[in-house]
């Protein structure tokens, strides 16, 4: 993703594309296809935009009519009320649809799945009746005979041509250079996993925004280039159902997450539509639709994500079959310290009275407790002890009812995952949470940007991680292809790469078989002795006896006991919550 | 008259207005909502399914005039109703060999979890089903007219003997007949084993599947039910509302709108949800013109989804 060969290679792309478009528009004087060869960079430039949000994000929008239309309108209302050139007035536009990203994003982003799509549905409906109701069913943009050239109207169709592979242009350099930077991994991160991304330090919102304010600007810009060339604008065409699905289309189509798809689905689907409206639209009216539709519907049965990744798969299939040899697991970097005794830990984190309810049930009631600076805490409790709701609650995925949490003199309540990651707590989860589509190298990349502004520096860093942890002849590989016990490494490799003061694990043994256990063991011990806290959350008791310097036992969301492993194990209570009161009496007797 | 009674009669009139079509409204949602609720799956040509309803019943009973019989009254009305069986198949068959091949069980675990193949394929059948019905009915608008659509009853309201409340008769028996049927529907799905069989696959399709449920037949069934309902009010909006081919694409935003604000996944939540669409959509009137109707539906859709993301009647199912 990141070599220089692909890039040089893009490049090459791009330029071949646009030199061949304009080569077309010398060699095309049919005024019809003229029309043609503008409209497919406009299409392609709008499709690039949805990509640019919805392709790497994840978050489908129904909606990029609202930015087209927009973009289209401030073109024209400029022109027609203020005399403003639409050499100012797209630029205008795309101030406008920044804007509206903004607007739009902000609290559109609270919204997930299905429900964002939908909602962002909403934005241009509204938006069309507004303007129809502003009276400006249809807004014809005045013909400039004094000046031609200042109001972008020209004789020569050529020069539209021009400007619509220049925009285009434009706009697949900005997604490639999205593509090969932190704001393409970040936004992938974010269509993978999202809780996880956010946990590995990554701010989704501000990614998102970037994102959405982005796309709106170059969706505004294709919209105004779009007004200029058919010189009327009504509120059906700019900001109606089928411009949004006309965005969506293309690049679902062409493929999706990757800035060729957006090209090829309007380079095949524009020329396709307007041809056969052209031939046969005014025997059979309808029959380009019906043409259209079939089309859409036999490519998705064929290549469900898109003609690129479809070909693509057909010429690395030959390769694919063997990833490389799988290596073994490095060994760890430190051996395994003899046990200490107990030194006296300055605290690192202090929980006071930490409380959340759900409905009725206290999964967490009135914890306090520290962690001292270097030390392996282990925090064990039977199901349902609210283990996991408090790792939650420390790293800012719930907020709490009450009680503070602070960590090295910073207070955590009310702070973002991904600031509270900053602050240096990292975090690994029950079930793995991998960007499974990514790199095991990129996976965790992600987690060392929490760390540097420099990607050179995160690339170095998610390597050193990997050597941590044994992991670094797996760089290449897919996360989707890993073993679980390589999973968990690489979620710890991520979480390592942030480099966390503290390490928050849940449950990093679970899945395991007994030998993967101890490699696991001797990676954590290997952590802990370069002087990072960790706090496990574990149910095999045999290792956590093993690992931990000292247990916190929960039970129904509070705090049973605190104390050396050998004495917890002894203990009644203990016992009791584990295994029953029966079994608690038998063994007090026995 | 006092300016406030003039007010309240118009209010009233509004209100009674927004019932009957939210009722209407409400049945569409239902026929959406449980496609969404069961297979999870955008269903973007549910608009066109809703034109075909609207043609189905306009050929049956205008033009052939096969239900003669009955007189133009009751027609019209029986008409929507088979609509229903008859879109049922036609639906449950484009599951069958179109629709399934990019949902359920056949895409579980891939990236998208085939979301956008299945919008994608659905706007496909959509532009195929509007063009398809220029190409085959024209693009004349037609519309079903009854003897009731001309008709009104007239309600003396109790507090001005001068005022009037004014009910169209093809609204108010479109309406009833939407209730009977949405009734039938929430019958269906709530009291028999088939329902179960859907609430089942719902829930979790996987763990339906080792309970001996065939998930992907209860999907195609489901679709199947959705499409018929939808279309059953296509027929009933067919009596008093003229239509073209393109009708599709303005209904297909209400019906989404009314499924998201009941919350999703919920049918009864579907039908209120629709409810609440008419009613707002006409009560609007009373403080916007009229062009501002359908945009006040969407900041009223946004308003609630921002604020109760999980719909007005639902339950949060779309978590972290």
């Amino acid at each position: 993703m990141r070599s220089r060969r692909n890039l040089y290679i893009s490049l090459i792309m791009i330029s071949a594309i646009a030199a061949v478009w304009i080569g077309l528009s010398l060699v095309v004087t049919n005024s019809y296809y003229q029309l043609m060869l503008t409209l497919v960079p406009i299409w392609a430039v709008l499709g690039l935009s949805w990509n640019l949000l919805s392709g790497y994000t994840g978050l489908v929008s129904f909606g990029h009519a609202a930015f087209f239309g927009l973009g289209a309108y401030t073109v024209t209302i400029a022109l027609v009320q203020y005399d403003i050139t639409p050499w100012l007035g797209i630029p205008l536009g795309m101030v406008v649809g920044t804007v509206a990203g903004v607007v739009i994003g902000y609290p559109t982003f609270r919204l997930r799945g299905h429900y964002f799509a939908l909602s962002m549905l909403a934005y241009p409906m509204a938006l069309l009746y507004v303007f129809v109701w502003l009276g400006y069913q249809e807004v014809a943009l005045p013909m400039k005979r004094a000046a031609p050239g200042y109001y972008m109207q020209f004789s020569d169709y050529r020069v539209y041509i021009a400007l619509a592979v220049a925009l285009l242009v434009v706009s697949l350099l900005i997604s490639l250079a999205i593509e090969r930077s932190r704001f393409g991994l970040s936004l992938l991160a974010i269509k993978q996993n999202e809780p996880a991304a956010e946990a590995a330090g990554i701010d989704t919102l501000a990614w998102k925004m970037r994102a959405i304010m982005l796309s709106g600007a170059l969706a505004a810009a294709a919209g105004g280039l779009y007004a200029v060339v058919q010189l009327v604008v009504t509120p059906d065409s700019v900001f109606g159902m089928l411009t949004s699905a006309q965005a969506l289309i293309v690049a679902l189509f062409g493929g999706v997450g990757t800035l060729w798809g957006p090209l090829i689905g309007s380079a095949i689907l524009i020329p396709l539509s307007e041809t056969l409206q052209a031939n046969l639209g005014d025997k059979i009216p309808g029959i380009q639709g019906v043409v259209y539709g079939i089309a859409i519907i036999l490519v998705i049965l064929l290549a469900p994500d898109g003609i690129f990744w479809r070909v693509r798969d057909f010429l690395r299939r030959p390769r694919a079959a063997g990833l490389g040899p799988v290596n073994p697991i490095a060994p760890p970097l430190a051996a395994s310290a003899p046990e200490p005794a107990p030194p006296q830990r300055q605290a690192i984190l202090t929980v006071s009275n930490l409380s959340k309810s759900f409905g009725g049930l206290r999964a967490v009631a009135d914890a306090s407790f520290t962690v001292g600076d270097g030390e392996i805490l282990g925090i064990i409790g039977p199901n349902g002890a609210g283990k996991t709701t408090l790792f939650n609650l420390l790293n800012g995925f719930l907020p709490p009812d009450g009680g503070n949490v602070s960590f090295t003199g910073h207070e955590l309540i009310g702070l973002k995952p991904n600031r509270i990651c900053r602050l240096g707590i990292g975090r690994t989860f029950q079930v793995v949470r991998a960007f499974a589509r990514l790199s095991v190298l990129d996976n965790v990349v992600v987690g060392a940007y929490a760390r540097t502004a420099r990607d050179a520096e995160a690339v170095a860093a998610a390597t050193a991680a990997l050597a941590q942890v044994g992991l670094v002849g797996r760089a290449g590989a897919l996360a989707g292809s890993l073993t679980n016990k390589e999973l968990r490494l690489m979620e710890l490799a991520r979480a390592l790469a942030g480099q966390p003061r503290l390490l928050l694990m849940d449950e990093p043994l679970a899945g395991l078989a007994s030998h993967e256990i101890e490699d696991m063991l001797e990676v954590i011990r290997a952590l802990a002795a370069q002087g990072t806290t960790v706090v496990i959350i574990e149910h095999t008791m045999r290792a956590m006896v093993r690992l931990a310097e000292r247990f916190i036992v929960l039970d129904h969301g509070a705090i049973l006991a605190t104390g050396h492993p050998g004495d917890i194990v002894k203990n009644e209570s203990v016992i009791e919550a584990y295994l029953g009161k029966k079994w608690a009496a038998i063994r007090a007797h026995g | 008259m006092t300016p406030f009674g003039t007010f309240a009669e118009i209010f009233i009139q509004a209100l009674v207005a927004g019932i009957l079509i939210g009722a209407i409204y409400g049945l569409m949602c239902a026929g959406l909502g449980i496609i969404f609720g069961v297979m999870r799956v955008i269903n973007f040509a549910q608009g066109e399914f809703l034109m075909l309803g609207m043609y189905f019943t306009f050929y049956l009973v205008i033009g052939y005039d096969l239900l003669w019989f009955l007189g133009p009254a009751v027609g019209p009305y029986v008409g929507a109703l088979i609509a229903g069986p008859v879109l049922f198949v036609f639906g449950y068959f484009l599951h069958r060999f179109v629709i399934s091949r990019v949902t359920g069980t056949s895409v579980a675990g891939t990236e998208s979890e085939g979301h956008y193949p299945q919008l994608i394929l659905t706007l496909g059948i959509a532009l195929v089903l509007q063009n398809g019905g220029l190409i085959l009915f024209g693009s004349t608008p037609e519309s079903v007219r009854t003897p009731l659509s001309s008709r009104a009853w007239e309600l003396p309201l109790l507090y001005n003997a001068n005022a009037a409340l004014f009910l169209n008769k093809a609204r108010v028996v479109a309406a009833l007949v939407s209730i009977v049927v949405a009734g039938a529907l929430y019958l269906l799905i709530n009291r028999s084993r088939l329902g179960k069989t859907l609430r089942a696959a719902a829930d979790n399709a996987a763990a339906a599947t080792y309970m001996g449920i065939d998930v992907d037949r209860a999907y195609r069934i489901a679709f199947g039910i959705g499409i018929g309902i939808t279309a059953i009010a296509g027929g009933l909006v067919a009596t008093y509302n003229p239509f073209q081919p393109y009708i599709g694409l303005d209904f297909v935003i209400i019906m989404y709108a009314g499924v998201v604000l009941g919350g999703m996944g919920s049918i009864l939540g579907a039908f209120w949800g629709g409810m609440t669409i008419g009613l707002v959509q006409q009560l609007s009137t009373l403080v916007l013109p009229t062009q501002l109707q359908n945009a006040a539906i969407f900041v009223v859709f946004l308003l609630i989804v921002m604020v109760r993301p999980q719909g007005l009647f639902g339950r949060a199912t779309e978590r972290i």
